[in-house]
């Protein structure tokens, strides 16, 4: 492998959320082009100005994203669409970062979007992917809660974690989220009705899913020059790893592809592993952003249940974990899902969290993970950011 | 313990047939093939004899395009289970919730499976390949040594079991139409429709038939249009599975002075008259696929016992073979027809059978009793190809490999 190579230079600014709705009866362009003029007013200038595009969407249909640049007016030289459910964000990232470094583009505005109506859902698992129509579908499935369900059952067996533990992660959330005006959810919720909630599939129970909904998250990749020239305030990408399919031969996801390239990713931080004010996972269901804290170093191997023992994850806590409250309280707004943690994470790291500030947050460790294509999560990624 | 089923309340309104999600790749109905005929099958790469699930277009361990459905090993082990108690699809959401099991299989792949009741997470189980109510393929995984299958509502749900249904044999005269009788009653059917043709005719063993539990003559004609429309009216809403048995063999080629007359009675016998039971009986069939909710009995299985002339034609039976060929043809469309109610057709082909009418045919010939079996049989596993006798699965296997030969095979009288 060759060395690595930093992203020296390389910022992010503009934290945009096109507050979320349940049900949306606007099209997937409408959240797209409502995320482009926050970027633009955010930025301070025209949005003819972004150089590059990157579009983060499964309900794009009959659009790609090169249409999208005629129906907004853009001219862009760089142009992305990464499809790529919760990992679409850190791959968005990290592509545009390079295409900035390299001077392939000067301000390239990364949005995920999704709309939402009552059978989109269900219509998008029908057709989710080859392997889930002819396997996974037509066993009564579809959807992720079924294949989690199989994984978090074999996970609590290998682990011996408890519905408990994953528990917390998801109460503190909800109580960070009562603290988002754009969460969806309103209400605080207590370890017991987490525990008591209906089975969806055990052991997933309705407090371990997300609500999809529709929304978008966007910001922009630029050169930190660029940045300071627009005055903008700005974040620095010190790290980020991707990986998809990391473990196939793994009978049963009990871990992620983090693991493949988590030295990498700390290695390249600067930072010892773990080091940093908060963290946001991608947590489409608690478990999953447990395994995460493990994958990524957080805790060492097994040490995982002390590891949440261990901690408070909510805002003024020990280790403020999805700040935002997460997609399991904000809403999983299909891929936009990918970004909410890179929006809050530069929200944050920018001071302009407004009421669920984490005081002194200076360094974010922000994961994201996707598509369950058969029986397991494909993609992973991780990003470390640092405040200017 | 078989449980005796539940009847239908008939306060309650006809549950509308829903189907499980029957979108496939192409290349995937190589399994179907497979689940249709009831063998395990798997992806395999021609190149490097690896495994795989699902279907895939080239293996993914040396990209080889030469990929098949291979007979497989069919032990597994229980990785992971679940239930899923509110899925988001219609069809299982109304029969939640739904056990589904993660599997290792013992010739490498991992698979999402139908779970029968019993088996948890590290024990051995048994797979097999079978279609679901869409008519695809889906791997159901039971217990190594077999296990209960009654107490399995999901096999149930995919597989057309005669216990506590009623069901329809179009022909008292048919060599299997005792033992088909017979069989059904020892396996716990509510009743048993036998049509009887002419019935003015003497049947010879008509007090072997009035043995037999819950069967009850009807007189059915199918070369009539109107003894077919009389019986649909009276029981057509009571019949969940209907076994056409109606023949008309009559040997003799195309150059035997009544070839015409033979045939045109054998067409309306055997096509028209499967025409017109499809015409009377299909949408009553089709539309109480799910009739009677969760574990009653609703409509499940059309068989058309046909021969297995339909497929390769043999000369000294020429109108015969047409007439069967002809029916073969009708029951692809009627498959489709009754597959949007869930209810199945199953074909059987059959070599020449022991009675009078297939005096010349050479031994070794399928007795009633084995036609019976087989039909039973195929309907408890929930079949849609069944091919009955020796004679029956050479002619399929040599036609698998060499049309012509079969061809030039019998036009010598070599069956």
């Amino acid at each position: 492998m060759a060395a690595l190579r930093g992203y020296d230079g390389v910022v992010l600014a503009v934290p945009v959320t096109v507050p979320y709705r349940r049900y949306s009866t606007d099209s997937t362009q409408w959240w797209v082009g409502r995320a482009l003029a926050g970027l633009a007013a955010g930025a301070g200038v025209s949005h003819r100005e972004f150089d590059g595009l990157s579009v983060a969407s499964f309900s794009l249909a009959p659009d790609s994203a090169i249409g999208l640049t005629q129906h907004f007016g853009l001219s862009p030289r760089f142009l992305d669409f990464v499809p790529l459910g919760g990992v679409a964000g850190v791959v968005a990232l990290r592509r545009a970062a390079r295409a900035v470094q390299a001077g392939d583009a000067d301000m390239v505005a990364c949005v995920a979007a999704d709309t939402s109506a009552p059978q989109s859902f269900r219509q998008s698992l029908e057709n989710f992917s080859r392997f889930s129509q002819d396997a996974v579908y037509p066993y009564g499935a579809g959807g992720p809660n079924v294949s989690f369900a199989l994984i978090a059952q074999a996970y609590m067996e290998a682990s011996g974690l408890s519905r408990a533990d994953f528990g917390k992660i998801a109460v503190a959330q909800r109580a960070n989220a009562l603290k988002n005006p754009h969460a969806l959810m309103k209400k605080p919720l207590s370890l017991d009705q987490y525990l008591n909630s209906r089975p969806i599939a055990p052991p997933i129970h309705l407090f371990d899913c997300v609500m999809p909904c529709a929304g978008a998250e966007a910001f922009l990749v630029l050169r930190e020059e660029t940045a300071r020239a627009q005055g903008l305030p700005f974040v620095r990408l010190t790290a980020a790893i991707e990986r998809h399919n990391g473990f196939p031969a793994d009978p049963v996801m009990l871990r992620g592809g983090w693991v493949r390239d988590v030295d990498t990713l700390w290695a390249m931080a600067g930072v010892a592993p773990g080091a940093v004010d908060l963290v946001q996972t991608y947590d489409d269901y608690p478990f999953i952003s447990a395994m995460q804290f493990e994958d990524l170093g957080l805790c060492p191997p097994g040490g995982l249940a002390e590891f949440i023992a261990g901690h408070d994850f909510t805002i003024t806590g020990s280790l403020p974990h999805n700040t935002s409250g997460g997609q399991l309280s904000v809403g999983q707004a299909g891929c936009a899902g990918g970004s909410l943690g890179l929006v809050e994470a530069l929200r944050q790291l920018t001071g302009a969290a407004g009421g669920r500030q984490v005081a002194g947050a200076r360094r974010a460790l922000v994961s994201g993970f996707g598509m369950i294509n058969f029986d397991r999560g494909l993609g992973s990624g991780a990003v470390v950011l640092e405040a200017a | 313990m078989t449980q005796e089923r539940p009847r239908k309340n008939p306060l309650h309104r006809t549950r509308q047939p829903l189907l499980p999600p029957g979108g496939r790749s192409r290349k995937a109905h190589l399994l179907t093939a497979a689940a249709a005929e009831g063998r395990f099958a798997l992806p395999r790469c021609g190149a490097c004899g690896t495994y795989s699930w699902p279907m895939v277009e080239a293996c993914p361990d040396c990209l080889s395009a030469d990929i098949t459905a291979a007979e497989a090993p069919s032990g597994a082990v229980l990785l992971s289970q679940t239930s899923a108690e509110v899925p988001a699809d219609p069809y299982f959401r109304e029969r939640a919730p739904w056990r589904v099991g993660l599997v290792q299989m013992d010739c490498g792949p991992v698979a999402l499976v139908h779970l029968h009741p019993e088996p948890q997470a590290g024990e051995r189980l048994r797979l097999t390949l079978m279609l679901d109510r869409a008519g695809q393929g889906v791997l159901h995984a039971g217990p190594e040594n077999g296990g209960d299958m009654s107490t399995d509502k999901q096999w149930q749900e995919m597989t057309a079991d005669p216990r506590g249904r009623r069901v329809l044999i179009t022909d008292a005269r048919h060599v299997a139409a005792l033992p088909l009788a017979r069989k059904l009653a020892a396996e716990g059917a509510a009743g048993i429709f036998m049509g009887l043709p002419e019935s003015w005719k003497p049947l010879e063993n008509r007090a072997a038939f009035e043995a037999v539990q819950g069967l009850r003559f009807v007189p059915l004609d199918l070369a009539s249009d109107r003894s077919v429309e009389d019986l649909a009216r009276a029981i057509g809403g009571k019949v969940e599975i209907l076994i056409n048995t109606a023949d008309h063999p009559r040997p003799g080629g195309l150059m035997a002075p009544a070839a015409v007359t033979h045939t045109r009675a054998c067409m309306e016998t055997v096509a028209f008259g499967l025409m017109r039971l499809a015409r009377s009986f299909g949408p009553a069939l089709a539309g109480r696929g799910a009739d009677g909710g969760e574990g009653a009995p609703g409509a499940v299985a059309w068989v058309n016992v046909l021969s297995v002339f339909a497929r390769a034609t043999s000369p000294e039976m020429a109108g015969y073979a047409a007439a069967h060929t002809a029916a073969l043809s009708l029951s692809h469309s009627l498959r489709a027809q009754l597959g949007g109610g869930g209810v199945r057709l199953m074909t059987v082909l059959t070599g020449p059978t022991e009675d009078d009418w297939f005096q010349l045919a050479p031994q070794p010939k399928v007795t009633g009793k084995a036609l019976a079996d087989a039909v039973v049989g195929g309907l408890m596993k929930g079949l849609e190809e069944v091919v009955v006798g020796d004679v029956a699965r050479d002619l399929m296997a040599r036609l698998a490999e060499n049309p012509k030969a079969v061809e030039r095979d019998l036009a010598a009288g070599r069956l």
